[in-house]
């Protein structure tokens, strides 16, 4: 609660709580876990109360005698009622996020992710439907990777990126998002299982070896948001960060096409050599 | 020895007693309930304080930011041998040894239905035990993947993969040797006069969680089959290049799985049912519906395994489908924390150590319960799975819940079993330290992984540091704690010179406190004549 209505890209020392993220279904998860949150506060008051107050009042010590019923039909029959009646309340509002989290339709591009050990690929599959050939591999950065070597001997708090400490939250390549603009993701694996999260979009979601899930997200603030991989893959789960960089539109399609150019020249390059080598065999 | 009810025939004369002569012959052989209740008892305890040195290192690698203690491939078989040595090595062996130990006693019966293969349940556990430990020690070490073994990850491991899966199975087979052995019992040797409907809740917890064993232990045994031939056969059960699924792994081990947390709970949930109503000195509230909501828990434990899973990416009506089934669940477990509140309510209450700790299980299991409850809630699970909040979840619900049951429970019967008391101030000085540490050790692991921490990694972003070094504190001081409790039990064992009488408790009820403390070798030759003040706690009516 402290941290409340602070869209946070990173998480904080001493932070309490998730994060309010930066999209609406980060904002609608949050408080859906608020409203759980405080439910379990006013039954623990309730609960908590009752046996304390019973653990004061009705001891030994004191002179109590204990009463002789043990049962209270009625009394029963309330604490199953209301129970019903409050889990009622916290479903309601969770189904309708579920449906609208499962509903990918409608998306302006998509993101394919892949899960290696231990690393991401992130291909941009198409953007307002059209395809495009960018992809590229992101990994922890080398200053965490120095830092994190057993025995290294170097401090974890050195590693900073514009004032904010990223020990092990940063990479070489950060996935470049347009803000207000509908991402489909689609995540799959190439050996292990890996789970794609950053707490800023609100969700995780497992990359699999042969199965591809989907998932989406509309970024609302620019910023650079951080997260790592949740499921354990092997020695280096702990080192295969993501980080979401979200810019606005134009700025994202002018990237766009650098880059789409930049894979243009990669590949008549690439194809130049082989011809030769062709040639000559 | 004198017979402490006069209904009951003394048949229990030191001359009738037939101890077996010799070590080998009295320990390995077995085939007496008390002995084999001692033995699970004291490898139960074995088991905890490996599993617990595990822990121990885990938390000073976590003491701060960067490795500095060991590599990340053991910081990984740590976090795996833990999670297996505590799960099938100190909780599941301590409920059936409880189980062992009372449950003739409870229905008035004059040893376990099946003695002999109660013997082979109990000595395959050792030696499946030490085929798990020793890969540690093996090239190539321990397994890595979590004690879940998902595929394709478990199947990276090298030779260990087919020690663990043998272990595996051989604890498996152990236990469900062990279900069938206590099901036998509680349907067939019943004293006259102990219907189902008047059964301590202990024996009602047990009945239900043996059925569940029998359910799922199989089905886990199958699927580490499939693991084993995917491994070594060639099979492609879970391997998708061969046209395999590693989802299915998940839905199989959590069906497994899931019905496996009951099994470390249910077996509390009793224990504390006996605890409060005498030290309250009143009886159960709602009996039956005490026995009634175990077995909704039970049947709704079966089919909700697939909230381990929200992320893995199923269907939408499967989505809704496990989080309505999970939510379900604390409707029942509710009914259980009211009940024992009540039955605290217009009592006579003291506070002895095994009282103590069955508070402190009733607060601290209903904190695992509200974080349960939060994490079947699916658009929230999205953040909190596989993080750091789900860690301090279950280990509120399996440390301060099923352990602190077991606990209560050791100080509750320890004088019945060895016929001196236990020094009561150092039961409280353990509980006081246990009870305080226990929170400065996981309650800070909710904040970690609200604000981002993933489970199972060695190392991590300063941002985490002051929260996860308190948490090691509270570690270390849990793990020191201990020792206290293992002292009170060698003390109260070979050096208490404070003798314990039958009724041991003031407000006990219940046919083991008819016997004599220490209990004789064998319970109850002749059927007791049972009357219904000398039931437990029930109200026999309702």
């Amino acid at each position: 609660m402290m941290v409340s209505g602070l869209a946070l890209a990173n998480p904080q020392p001493w932070q309490l709580n998730m994060p309010t993220g930066a999209t609406t279904i980060a904002q609608r998860i949050y408080d859906v876990h608020m409203l759980a949150f405080w439910v379990c506060v006013a039954i623990g008051v309730v609960v908590y109360g009752a046996m304390v107050y019973a653990l004061f009042k009705f001891r030994k010590s004191r002179g109590a005698v204990p009463a002789r019923w043990s049962h209270n039909t009625a009394m029963e029959l309330v604490w199953t009622t209301i129970p019903i009646i409050i889990l009622i309340v916290m479903a309601w509002p969770a189904t309708k996020l579920v449906v609208d989290m499962a509903n990918v339709e409608n998306s302006e591009m998509t993101i394919k992710v892949t899960g290696y050990q231990w690393k991401w690929r992130y291909e941009y599959v198409d953007y307002f439907g059209k395809a495009t050939p960018v992809n590229f591999i992101s990994t922890l950065d080398e200053h965490s990777n120095r830092v994190r070597q057993t025995g290294s001997g170097l401090d974890p708090h050195a590693v900073k990126d514009g004032g904010e400490n990223v020990y092990l939250l940063n990479v070489d390549r950060p996935l470049l998002l347009p803000v207000g603009v509908k991402v489909r993701f689609v995540l799959t694996a190439d050996d292990v299982i890996h789970s794609w999260w950053v707490p800023d979009l609100g969700w995780k979601q497992d990359a699999i070896p042969g199965i591809i899930n989907s998932n989406w997200t509309r970024i609302d603030t620019a910023g650079t948001y951080r997260g790592q991989c949740a499921e354990l893959c092997g020695k280096d789960h702990g080192f295969m960060p993501i980080v979401v960089k979200a810019v606005p539109k134009a700025e994202f399609e002018q990237w766009l096409a650098t880059q789409e150019g930049a894979a243009a020249a990669a590949k008549t390059a690439q194809a130049a050599p082989a011809a030769t080598s062709a040639t000559q065999g | 020895m004198a017979a402490v009810n006069p209904a009951i025939p003394d048949t229990h004369s030191d001359a009738h007693e037939h101890k077996p002569h010799g070590f080998l012959q009295r320990w390995l052989f077995t085939t007496n309930h008390k002995d084999i209740g001692t033995l699970y008892l004291v490898f139960s305890l074995t088991a905890f304080f490996i599993g617990g040195t595990f822990a121990m290192l885990i938390r000073a690698e976590l003491f701060q930011p960067g490795l500095q203690l060991m590599q990340p491939e053991f910081f990984n078989q740590l976090t795996t041998m833990h999670g297996l040595i505590m799960i099938f090595g100190a909780i599941m062996p301590a409920f059936v040894g409880l189980a062992n130990w009372m449950i003739p006693m409870m229905i008035g019966a004059p040893d376990m239905a099946l003695p002999r293969m109660n013997n082979w349940s109990f000595w395959i556990l050792p030696f499946a035990f030490l085929l798990l430990v020793m890969e540690v020690f093996l090239p190539g070490g321990g397994p890595q993947g979590g004690w879940t073994m998902y595929p394709p990850l478990a199947l990276e491991g090298g030779a260990n993969v087919a020690f663990m899966i043998f272990a595996v199975h051989l604890m498996g087979i152990s236990s469900i040797m062990g279900a069938i052995n206590i099901i036998a019992t509680i349907l067939n040797m019943r004293a006259p006069g102990m219907d189902l409907l008047k059964m301590p809740v202990f024996v009602w917890s047990w009945l239900i969680t043996a059925f569940l064993l029998i359910m799922v232990m199989p089905v886990l045994a199958g699927a580490v089959t499939m693991l084993l031939t995917d491994k070594f056969f060639g099979t492609s059960f879970f391997n998708a290049a061969g046209g395999g699924d590693p989802v299915m792994f998940q839905h199989i081990f959590w069906f497994f799985g899931h019905p496996e947390v009951y099994i470390m709970i249910l077996p509390a949930f009793g224990i504390i049912s006996e605890i409060v109503p005498t030290f309250s000195r009143k009886p159960l509230f709602g009996y039956q519906a005490m026995v009634y909501s175990l077995a909704s828990i039970a049947f709704l434990s079966c089919i909700v395994w697939a909230h381990h899973m929200f992320a893995v990416g199923m269907p939408l009506g499967g989505e809704l489908f496990f989080m309505y089934g999970t939510m379900l669940i604390g409707i029942p477990t509710g009914v259980k924390v009211f009940n024992w509140v009540s039955t605290m309510w217009k009592g006579s209450i003291t506070f002895e150590t095994p009282m103590l700790f069955a508070i402190a299980f009733v607060v601290l299991f209903t904190i695992g319960g509200f974080s349960g409850v939060m994490c079947a809630i699916v658009p929230a699970d999205f953040q909190y799975q596989d993080t750091y909040f789900v860690v301090s979840h279950f280990h509120y619900v399996l440390v301060s819940g099923a352990l602190f049951g077991i606990m209560a429970a050791v100080y509750y019967w320890l004088p019945k079993w060895s016929g001196n008391m236990y020094s009561e101030k150092w039961g409280k000085i353990h509980f006081w330290s246990s009870v305080i540490s226990v929170n400065v050790l996981f309650f800070p692991q909710h904040f970690v992984g609200l604000a981002g921490m993933p489970r199972r990694i060695p190392d991590y972003n300063v941002a985490f540091a002051d929260f996860n070094m308190m948490s090691s504190i509270g570690g270390f001081w849990f793990g020191a704690s201990q020792f206290i409790f293992l002292g009170v039990i060698l003390h109260c064992v070979y050096r208490s010179r404070q003798r314990a009488t039958a009724q041991v408790w003031e407000g006990a009820r219940g046919l083991e406190w008819t016997l004599p403390s220490p209990a004789p070798y064998h319970s109850f030759s002749t059927p007791p004549v049972i009357t219904d003040d000398m039931l437990a706690h029930g109200d026999v009516a309702h």
